[in-house]
């Protein structure tokens, strides 16, 4: 679960990682009267999404005056950001945070997450900072190195102080480094990313962008979080399958595809893909899921007029019964008025049942034997 | 044989008076597996499936001489489950507990650091040795014993090869869910020497997915050792897009690593058979296999 830059960065100055000054802003007028708050000759107007890959598609401005400042804010907000991590539907922009433009002479990166290996915490440090380093790290592990702390003590701290330095970071940043950890730590972060960590002019080192994870799992015990929980999910429809057990993720194409489990869901996406076929969607239906929870899930995916066919692709499980998923696709398909046609595969526990219950309620539903055919078969359909 | 479990595991539950870990070890006692004791703090005396129930794991294992663990407890009381069956030496804890705290898991991994015992999960199926016994939460139906190892990190996908496995005369000796969570027990390196080490497996399919470096370091062992029985492994995530997790929390990689291809390239260059989909791991297996593992 990621905070928008702003809360990420306010989390961090509570643990004295230095941040620009800045302020928030919802309209052009607010943005533009409140540069005079900051005493800056460049300022920085930054949409908060929570996407990453803002700068390059535009949602990060530098100019020169307030009055500019209220211009793209003006232009940003409202405005629909598509960047790579927003999925081609994109991420409308409602805030904006202004800031002081800094100096900036050196851009390093610094991250810290849980290693997977031991559960120690692990700091990351890059002399490739700014927007190049996901892209350079996505095709090479070894533009940053790693280092695993368990303390914050005077040892460790020397450590830390000699790792940086090899990813060009001073020991002035060690400081920023700790407080780091700590914040990771007392609020059970899954991730605390300075990029850049910036260093001005002045030799002053600064968190220039920030991006804090939080825990979903964790949040029972961090209340104070809860209200990010709403930003999570922009897109409505996710949301509501979400909230039904389900996890969705909305794509651009044609086929409705119900899945059990995540695996399962992959598996079918990759299939589908590699037959032609255009996905309107990734779906795993949770354990925890009720044949209401996933009536609700289908008749999201038969809201969708794209959607020309359901591609029902189900392993019954030690929890997910067959029949269960079947109650569930017969109640959506008698709620809607659309009867797109369903092309059920189905295996695993009370597979039959399912296919029994599918057939008692006159779904329009062709049943395939294989994962092989149920794709070919969808992907005819879908045309 | 198999790894880990077989017959002789004798089975104690954490979590066994709640009501889907009532559920589940009826379930695995009907299927034949021994289950000795429950563990709750607030109900020692008591019986449940007429099992005894014990105010801690130490005090049920020394009783009934339990060597597995089954967890399945709230989330939130997850970890304090695991340390304290870690605690307690039990050498098999399968957590099926979905949702548990990162940092939780952080502790859980520090104490099983030097212990032991061998944790699965959380957020697993849990284990099968078929017909021999069962901890866990997947169908047992459709498993047959047999001379193929399996090792998960997706439950459903997992079912459907065993499935087709059974159905093409190809048993198991055991499947192992590693689990869907960043941070979990086992992985997929200590199955694959596990199953290097049983004389009843022949080949072994790995079932993995974006996200992680199971799959990579995986690939790193194979290549440095020298395994001496086939590997088949089936990849998902291929075309997921990029930056959207899909579904396991362990799918969505911090800083980009982990995509298909990566790991699928480590793979081939390390000797795996690499499955191009679902409907195309029996046929891998079959060609690879050597006969006795065809029934």
């Amino acid at each position: 679960m990621l905070l928008p830059e702003h809360r990420s960065k306010e989390l961090l100055a509570k643990y004295g990682v230095p941040i620009p000054p800045g302020f928030l802003a919802r309209t052009a007028n607010d943005a533009e009267t409140g540069c005079g708050k900051l005493d800056a000759s460049r300022y920085v107007v930054k949409s908060q999404i929570l996407a990453g890959g803002r700068g390059l598609a535009g949602g990060v401005r530098i100019v020169d005056t307030p009055s500019a400042v209220g211009e793209e804010v003006g232009r940003l907000l409202g405005h629909t950001l598509v960047t790579e991590q927003t999925g081609p539907r994109g991420e409308v922009v409602s805030t904006v945070y202004i800031e002081t433009a800094l100096d900036i002479v050196d851009s390093r990166f610094m991250a810290l997450a849980l290693d997977p290996e031991s559960g120690a915490v692990m700091l990351l440090a890059s002399a490739a900072g700014g927007v190049e380093f996901e892209q350079r790290a996505r095709m090479d592990d070894s533009v940053y190195d790693t280092m695993l702390i368990d303390s914050d003590t005077p040892e460790t701290r020397k450590s830390v102080t000699a790792f940086l330095k090899k990813a060009g970071i001073d020991e002035a940043a060690v400081d920023i480094a700790f407080a780091g950890y700590a914040a990771l730590i007392e609020n059970e972060l899954t991730l605390v990313e300075i990029n850049p960590l910036a260093k001005t002019r002045t030799g002053d080192w600064y968190a220039a962008d920030a991006k804090v994870a939080l825990d979903g799992n964790a949040l029972f015990r961090h209340p104070e979080f809860e209200e990010f929980k709403a930003l999570q999910n922009p897109d409505p429809i996710e949301a509501a399958a979400q909230q039904n057990n389900i996890n969705l993720v909305k794509l651009e194409g044609n086929i409705g595809v119900v899945v059990n489990g995540a695996g399962l869901g992959l598996a079918t996406h990759d299939m589908l893909t590699e037959a032609n076929g255009k996905p309107a969607n990734f779906m795993d239906i949770r354990t925890t899921a009720t044949s209401l929870n996933i009536a609700k899930g289908v008749e999201l995916l038969l809201q969708d007029p794209k959607v020309r066919c359901i591609l029902l692709n189900i392993h019954g499980g030690g929890i997910t019964l067959g029949d269960t998923v079947a109650e569930g696709v017969s109640i959506a398909y008698g709620h809607s008025s659309r009867k797109v046609p369903l092309v059920a595969r189905m295996a695993g526990q009370n597979a039959d049942r399912g296919l029994a219950i599918l057939k008692e309620h006159r779904l329009p539903v062709e049943v395939v034997g294989t994962m092989s055919d149920a794709i070919a078969r969808s992907v005819a359909l879908a045309g | 044989m198999s790894i880990l479990v077989d017959s002789n595991t004798k089975v104690l539950v954490q979590g066994m008076t709640g009501r889907a870990g009532r559920f589940y070890t009826h379930q695995a006692m009907r299927y034949g597996t021994t289950y000795v004791a429950g563990v709750n703090p607030v109900k020692p005396g008591s019986e449940h499936l007429g099992l005894p129930v014990f105010g801690t794991v130490a005090e049920a294992a020394k009783d009934t001489g339990a060597n597995a663990s089954l967890v399945i407890v709230p989330a939130a009381n997850a970890a304090a489950a695991m340390i304290e069956a870690i605690e307690a030496e039990i050498s098999v804890i399968t957590c099926v507990t979905e949702r548990v705290p990162q940092h939780d898991m952080a502790r859980v991994k520090a104490a099983l650091k030097g212990s032991k015992s061998v944790l699965i999960g959380p957020n697993s199926q849990g284990i099968l040795t078929p017909e021999q016994c069962k901890i866990g939460v997947m169908p047992t139906r459709y498993a047959m014993p047999g001379r193929i190892g399996i090792a998960s990190r997706a439950a459903s996908l997992t079912s459907e090869v065993v499935a087709q496995c059974s159905a093409a005369g190809l048993g198991q000796s055991t499947t192992v869910g590693i689990g869907g969570d960043n941070l979990h027990g086992i992985g997929f390196v200590e199955c694959l020497k596990l199953f290097r080490d049983d004389p009843d497996t022949d080949a072994v399919i790995l079932i993995g997915e974006i996200g992680g470096r199971e799959e990579e370091d995986a690939a790193a062992y194979l290549k440095s050792a020298d395994y001496g029985k086939p590997v088949i492994a089936l990849i998902v995530g291929r075309h997921a897009p990029q930056g959207r997790r899909m579904g396991h929390a362990g799918t969505l990689s911090v800083f980009g690593s982990g995509s298909a291809q990566a790991k699928i390239d480590q793979l081939a260059a390390a000797g795996v058979i690499l499955a191009e989909n679902v409907d195309d791991v029996v046929p891998r297996v079959r060609a690879a296999a050597p006969q006795p593992a065809i029934a």
